[in-house]
């Protein structure tokens, strides 16, 4: 018997600490392993017994890339359990936010972590200096995402003007102008990207995914919206535990979320784009149509596409917010504690990302849980390296081996906030 | 790519102060604020990679200082001009991003926006647990660095 593990000890350009393992037999490919070895990080735990008002501060400290999402879904849970409605510019300024979010994760990612597999780099500093136009283009576009971070959040990184109910200070429209000169200029460099990336070569792989992602009539989904998949499910995130389930797997020190019906699914840029396409912004859905994407997008490396994609609408839906806006009379509505149960999911830049908390009378927490987007894809990252490697089993081990990569780095997987990346074992035999 | 002389010059201590002695670089900085000629820009960085390379973009001169975790004694302070050469692999892994100084710095030079004068001051730390107070060697070393950049930069300004 003709054995061969493919093994990558320590993944590259991803988020966090993984390795994965692919065993092929007389030419089969047999397993594919995804193991997160990063320590569990017990953020659930320890939100218990705090007030609801902490947990949009603790939650933002999962991710460095994602806070803003984070954040947005325990404040929608925990609003939902104290019979809280957020409406008018306080809603549109979370969305406002999250656009921030998206263009700065997408871009980091696009450009710094993706774009290096497709053009034959090691990295983005190999990849600078030959395409540094292109780099420049994507740190300041990645930058533009950060300074709606650092307004509207009170600073890039896990920000601190989020609350419950609103924010601490909301801006006057004084002070967003100079934020929409700068989307101007975002929207081009955008779709200047998703030009870019349409010109890569593509491996010509589908796979025929449930796609799961949140929808809402109006709009393409932020922090808003039904949970469904193109398959039957519609549900609203209250009945998120009827239909997913989290299951230990020993390889992992991230949970496994699987639909109980079903199994593997997907989340994130691929399933958002194909649930809600005709949501998008006029922009977004010529410039997706130019770069040779239908209304829906089963092959997982042109995700890269996708998230070029996204970036422009976050900028069109951002100049959108910004000409809009008209201050609200308070930064955020009242809050009164009790006792309750509340659910949300929103949409992180990697995909939907469900919270749960139950409060005690006096609004203090008595249990948390939250299922981040890299979890729910850890099947489906298995499923497709072990449906795409067989075609490759004739390439040199290092080439194997990076396309490996390439394959898990199509989920931008951020293994930080999943463990609560990366290792390769080709096991050939 | 500014010359050398009269341009903007950058004095940038790196780190997180939440994570003991990983806040040693920017401690540098908060000493040498108000104490270096009005010209000298002096900030601080947390050490994600696109921040600083910003930061370093039109600055003609730049001295980084980070906390390092090579293996040597707590305290030790080394020194690497990387205008010409990177920085050795291995002692600024600390960055929990895997994308920090020293990727910072490469892409600079990639993107040919490297200040040619570059300097950076590294701090040996003993403990980067999450809120634990400077260790004393390094507050040392703090003090050190701070009377070396600043003897340093006045040297070079004198002869700018």
């Amino acid at each position: 018997m003709v054995r061969k593990t493919i093994k990558v000890n320590y993944l590259a350009r991803v988020e966090g600490e993984g390795a994965f393992k692919v065993v092929v037999r007389d030419g089969v490919v047999e397993r594919a392993e995804l193991s997160i070895f990063e320590p569990p990080r017990f953020f659930e735990a320890f939100l218990r017994g705090r007030a609801y008002s902490e947990a949009p501060d603790i939650t933002a400290r999962i991710c460095g890339i994602c806070p803003v999402a984070y954040q947005m879904s325990s404040i929608h849970a925990i609003e939902q359990a104290l019979g809280v409605q957020v409406a008018g510019p306080l809603r549109d300024l979370r969305r406002l936010l999250y656009c921030g979010e998206w263009i700065e994760s997408h871009t980091l990612h696009v450009y710094m972590l993706h774009a290096p597999d497709f053009l034959g780099y090691d990295g983005a500093i190999d990849m600078a200096r030959d395409h540094a136009d292109a780099v420049r283009r994507g740190l300041a576009l990645k930058k533009a995402g950060n300074e709606i971070l650092t307004l509207l959040g009170g600073r890039e990184i896990h920000p601190i003007n989020v609350r419950v109910g609103g924010f601490y200070r909301v801006p006057t429209r004084r002070e967003l102008q100079p934020l929409a000169e700068k989307m101007k200029w975002a929207r081009d460099a955008a779709l200047e990207t998703v030009r870019w990336v349409a010109g890569f070569d593509f491996p010509d792989y589908e796979r025929d995914y449930e796609l799961v992602a949140l929808s809402h009539p109006d709009e393409y989904p932020f922090n808003e919206g039904r949970i469904i998949s193109n398959r039957g499910l519609d549900i609203t995130a209250d009945a998120y535990h009827l239909h997913f389930e989290e299951s230990h797997v020993e390889r992992s020190t991230a949970l496994h979320s699987r639909l109980r019906e079903r199994g593997a699914y997907l989340v994130g840029p691929l399933a958002r784009f194909s649930l809600n396409f005709s949501r998008l912004s006029p922009t977004a859905q010529q410039a997706a149509r130019e770069a040779g994407l239908g209304p829906a997008c089963a092959n997982p490396y042109r995700s890269i596409i996708v998230r070029a994609v996204e970036v422009l609408y976050a900028c069109d839906e951002a100049l959108r917010i910004i000409d809009a806006y008209q201050p609200p009379d308070q930064p955020a509505v009242q809050i009164e504690p009790r006792a309750g149960v509340g659910c949300a999911a929103t949409e992180a830049p990697r995909g939907l990302l469900y919270h749960r908390y139950r409060l005690e009378d006096d609004g203090s927490i008595a249990e948390a849980r939250i299922v981040p987007p890299t979890s729910q894809n850890q099947a489906s990252i298995e499923a497709d390296l072990a449906s795409f490697v067989g075609q490759w089993l004739d390439l040199p081990d290092d080439q194997l081996r990076h396309r490996c990569e390439q394959t898990v780095r199509n989920y931008d997987p951020c293994i930080s906030c999943s463990t609560h990346f990366l290792r390769l074992e080709l096991d050939r035999g | 790519m500014g010359e050398a002389v009269a341009g903007r010059v950058l004095v940038l201590g790196v780190g997180n102060p939440g994570r003991g002695d990983d806040g040693a670089g920017r401690a540098v900085a908060q000493a040498l604020r108000g104490a270096l000629p009005r010209a000298i820009e002096v900030a601080e960085a947390d050490g994600e990679a696109t921040d600083i390379l910003a930061r370093l973009d039109g600055a003609s001169a730049a001295f980084l200082i980070d906390a390092c975790a090579s293996g040597a004694p707590a305290g030790t302070v080394h020194r690497f001009d990387v205008s010409e050469a990177p920085l050795p692999q291995g002692a600024f892994g600390v960055s929990t991003h895997g994308f920090g100084l020293h990727e910072a710095i490469e892409l600079a030079r990639a993107l040919g926006q490297l200040p040619s004068h570059c300097v950076v001051y590294a701090i040996e730390g003993a403990s980067f647990e999450t809120g634990a107070p400077q260790s004393p060697l390094v507050a040392g070393a703090v003090v050190e660095v701070a009377s070396r950049l600043s003897a340093e930069i006045r040297e070079e300004q004198a002869h700018a």
